[in-house]
């Protein structure tokens, strides 16, 4: 019989997959965005806010923030299980990695939706 | 079935971080969670500066003041390395989960190939940015 240590983590296939599918939209969104960007015709305020207001690029640059939250949780724990030990010490940082990340896709979706 | 009945000498461990010279790929490994890690850290400075450049022209004008500083970027110049290494060292993982450059002849020359490309574009990019 394995033994779980519960420490607030997920194991196994899901996290290993969702990591690797979060990372590869996000890098097809990294060139989406690169060459939006640089082809901007004038880098100010109007050009920049209205690269992300349109509906589809606003859609986009959502998924990539809510794929960025879950594949910095699953790095990030990553992380702690490596190198903290201690149980107690190891779920209070796993909760705050958790509760920061998910502060940080709420902040991003405001962002976006009030554009 | 014949198991070899010679006992396991206890193999030496060594770990002084000092020492250990790590090859090529070990090197991108550590400097792929570095990166992550980095990014992490500073993801709300960033989420910040973003608010600030889309909000309005006003905020816009203070975003631009303060990437104007040099101690920011100074910053934002190695997040954007950051970002390009854990960028290509994740793409060469992800071909490497596919079985692709596996082989390690390949693997040294794939992970030469990845700190190379994301220094050069960061030094592209960061200077054409300024």
């Amino acid at each position: 019989m394995v033994k779980r240590l519960v420490v607030g983590a997920g194991y196994g296939l899901r996290d290993w997959l969702g990591q690797r599918a979060t990372g590869a939209y996000m890098a097809l969104y990294t060139i989406i965005f690169a060459f939006s960007a640089l082809t901007l015709p004038k880098m100010d305020h109007e050009h920049w806010s209205a690269l992300f207001s349109g509906g589809l690029m606003r859609f986009l640059t959502f998924l990539f923030f809510m794929s960025l939250a879950y594949h910095a949780w699953v790095g990030v724990r990553d992380i702690w299980m490596d190198y903290v030990k201690p149980l107690g010490l190891r779920l209070a940082l796993h909760l705050v990695t958790l509760f920061l990340l998910v502060g940080y896709a709420g902040w991003a979706a405001k962002i976006l939706w009030r554009l | 079935m014949s198991e070899a009945s010679v006992a396991r000498k206890a193999r030496p461990k060594f770990l002084d971080l000092r020492e250990i010279r790590l090859p090529l790929p070990g090197i991108v490994s550590i400097l792929h969670r570095i990166s992550g890690a980095g990014l992490f850290l500073l993801l709300p400075f960033l989420l910040y500066l973003f608010d600030l450049s889309v909000s309005s022209p006003e905020t816009f004008a203070t975003y631009k003041a303060i990437v104007g500083h040099p101690l920011v970027k100074l910053i934002l110049f190695g997040l954007l390395w950051a970002y390009l290494h854990h960028f290509c060292a994740g793409i060469r993982f992800l071909l490497l989960d596919l079985h692709k450059g596996i082989e390690l002849e390949q693997a040294r020359q794939s992970a030469r190939l990845v700190l190379i490309v994301s220094l050069t574009l960061t030094v592209i990019l960061g200077v054409w940015l300024w």
